[in-house]
């Protein structure tokens, strides 16, 4: 079972002129199995809601809830909310100068799973997932993200999202700046990742592009903080054809 | 290529001749009398705490050892402690002219010398482990030791420093024309012990000369690690890791001297601070001589501030005398933990203090490899581990999984 209900989340960030509020009241509920695209124009407060369901220091939540499955997300640090199932894919993977990809991954099931991993077949499983997104066999042996092209970043997350397994997966514009065939290599990993039984996917990005790739089940329009329309995959047609201009004229009238 | 303005104004007001007017190289001599004890306003003084230094800067008396020291002697590379006539002619084989009161007492006074003699074309193994294990912090001593490599030899010496002990040193390392050279020192002292050192090394014609000072321990450490040319091609790479804990001073100098065409060096120091009034002083001189055409020269040094309460100098320096160059820089920085780091490894389930030490060990390993010498990786590793239990992972004990 993976369930993630977001109600009328408010989130504020610390600016030099005092606390500015980015998330004003955002309703979402991701039900098992399900595929959420969230679509937005820049600066409407995506990427914020991604940081806040996984924690980032930088930003305060100053109401609402997120729960997964129950359980109050917004009261764990950022290492429990992971080993409680979420996962987020970042836009801006950082580099962890000196720390191989090998160990980075050992250490991370470990953390989720509680035990080490079986050395036999974790090899093989992380061999796997690395082959699977077209990273070579040297890979594992580089320091996490340092000199990472930019669509060796995102395979990675998405590498990452295969052998870490959580309940729900939020992907923090994964297709941006990936050419055409890193984009068809990144959807086929999350369309694995979809595959599994209950899994649920928070897709967001500012491009209709990847929804070719990856079907979702439902569309949200994301404007000024807050969700400003829902609907079928077929929103996300109507937006590519007429842009985020109808919704942004809305927010400012 | 990175050139500060005071390294344009050095430029512009460099002499004719091959005499430089700077704090980074005074006149020498070998005569005691020419020094005065120094007051602690003197440039080249000015971080280090004298009073902890138990007299060793200025006159303390040099007593017989209470230092243990042993060695393995591989084949083919002669390894004793030498006196009278034979000590005294190793005294300057480096080229070190003392500048400070402290290193020419220790060149006029000390009576023996440990030799590491490695003759010509002859290629060394294993490396070669000098083990110096002090038995009484209360005696005041001094030592020399003169590494001597032949044209074209290869070799590792590890000088590893253990136990109590108050010490003054003189390392003098002559790098003969075509050898590579590798000379670890390990400052993995008690709380307690005071060691004051000056490393020299002359680098032969073509050759390579790696030094790394890796400072754990003792109540006071300060490292001059210099180097000069004695022919073009040679090439240094100056390597530090230091990792300070509370009240602990830990300083490194290093002063690249590039005397002649085509040299190259490359600093590399980082270190760690954790606990109130642990202190670390990085001083990066480099000069570039008039005669230094072609040269290259980078220097770095990186700093980690784990907890409140600590001091870390960072102060590089590059003098250039001549703009004929192939390229000089330098970059310092002392941070704390970033957050973003921390994030980045916490939202893939790791804890705090798990994803700190992954960023400390991540933090060193690149220069423990960059020493070269698989034999004591684990060591150095197993070392930082232990430092970082005595903050970072202090309240790991119930942690889950581990």
């Amino acid at each position: 079972m993976s369930k993630l209900v977001i109600t009328d989340l408010h989130v504020t960030v610390d600016t030099e002129d005092g606390p500015k509020e980015i998330l004003k009241g955002v309703d979402l509920t991701i039900n098992d199995g399900e595929t959420h695209a969230i679509m937005g124009p820049n600066g409407s407060g995506k990427s914020t809601l991604a940081y806040s369901i996984a924690g980032h220091p930088k930003y305060t939540i100053t109401g609402g809830s997120v729960t997964l499955d129950g359980q109050d997300v917004l009261s764990l640090s950022v290492d429990e909310r992971a080993r409680a199932g979420l996962f987020l894919a970042m836009q801006y993977p950082v580099e962890v100068p000196g720390v191989s990809v090998a160990n980075f991954l050992r250490t991370a099931k470990t953390a989720i799973d509680g035990e080490a991993p079986k050395l036999r077949t974790w090899v093989k499983d992380v061999n796997g997932a690395l082959e699977r997104l077209n990273l070579d066999a040297t890979f594992s042996s580089r320091s996490v993200n340092e000199n990472f092209s930019g669509g060796e970043k995102k395979r990675h997350e998405i590498a990452q999202l295969e052998l870490l397994d959580p309940k729900v997966a939020v992907l923090d514009e994964t297709d941006s700046g990936l050419d055409i065939d890193a984009l068809k290599v990144v959807s086929e990993g999350v369309n694995r990742f979809r595959r599994r039984e209950g899994k649920g996917v928070l897709l967001i990005t500012h491009y209709t592009r990847i929804l070719r790739y990856i079907e979702p089940d439902h569309v949200h329009v994301f404007v000024d903080g807050k969700v400003a329309e829902s609907g079928g995959k077929e929103l996300a047609d109507e937006l590519e054809a007429n842009g985020y201009d109808k919704y942004l004229k809305a927010a400012t009238a | 290529m990175t050139i500060t303005d005071s390294v344009r104004s050095a430029l512009e007001q460099a002499p004719a001749l091959d005499k430089v007017e700077s704090h980074l190289h005074p006149t020498g001599s070998f005569d005691v009398a020419d020094h005065t004890v120094p007051t602690g306003r003197e440039e080249i003084w000015r971080f280090t705490p004298l009073k902890r230094l138990r007299g060793l800067h200025a006159d303390a008396e040099f007593m017989p050892s209470a230092t243990s020291c042993t060695w393995n002697t591989p084949e083919g590379v002669r390894i004793e402690g030498v006196s009278g006539d034979e000590a005294r002619a190793l005294r300057g084989i480096s080229g070190l002219v003392p500048n400070t009161r402290w290193a020419a007492r220790v060149l006029a006074e000390v009576p023996a010398s440990l030799l590491v003699d490695v003759p010509a074309d002859t290629e060394v193994a294993e490396p070669i482990v000098v083990d110096l294990d002090g038995k009484d912090v209360t005696v005041t001593e001094a030592g020399h030791v003169a590494l001597r490599f032949g044209r074209h030899s290869r070799a590792v010496v590890v000088l590893n420093h253990t136990g109590s002990s108050s010490v003054a040193a003189v390392v003098e390392v002559v790098v003969g024309d075509g050898a590579d050279v590798t000379v670890v020192s390990i400052q993995d002292w008690a709380d307690d012990a005071v060691h004051l050192a000056h490393h020299q090394a002359r680098v032969g014609r073509d050759a390579t000369y790696r030094h790394a000072a890796i400072s754990f321990g003792g109540d006071l450490v300060r490292m001059d690690a210099n180097v000069t040319y004695d022919g073009p091609g040679g090439s240094a790479e100056l390597l530090g890791l230091y990792f300070a804990d509370a009240g602990q001073h830990i300083e490194h100098r290093i002063f690249a001297d590039h005397t002649a065409p085509r040299t190259k060096s490359n600093a590399i120091y980082k270190g760690a601070l954790q606990g109130e009034k642990a202190h670390t002083v990085w001083v990066g001189n480099v000069l570039i001589r008039k005669v230094a055409e072609g040269i290259e020269t980078y220097e770095e040094n990186r700093n980690l501030v784990l907890t409140d309460g600590c001091q870390a100098d960072s102060i590089p320096n590059l003098e250039i005398e001549t703009g004929e160059i192939e390229g000089a820089g330098h970059a310092s920085a002392t941070a704390r933990f970033d957050d973003n780091q921390l994030f980045y490894l916490q939202s893939r389930g790791v804890s705090e203090q798990e994803a700190q030490r992954l960023v400390v060990h991540g933090f060193f390993n690149d220069l423990i490899r960059k020493v070269g010498v698989p034999s004591i990786e684990e060591r150095l590793l197993s070392t930082v581990e232990a430092e970082l239990a005595k903050n970072v992972l202090k309240d790991t004990t119930s942690g889950a999984g581990a």
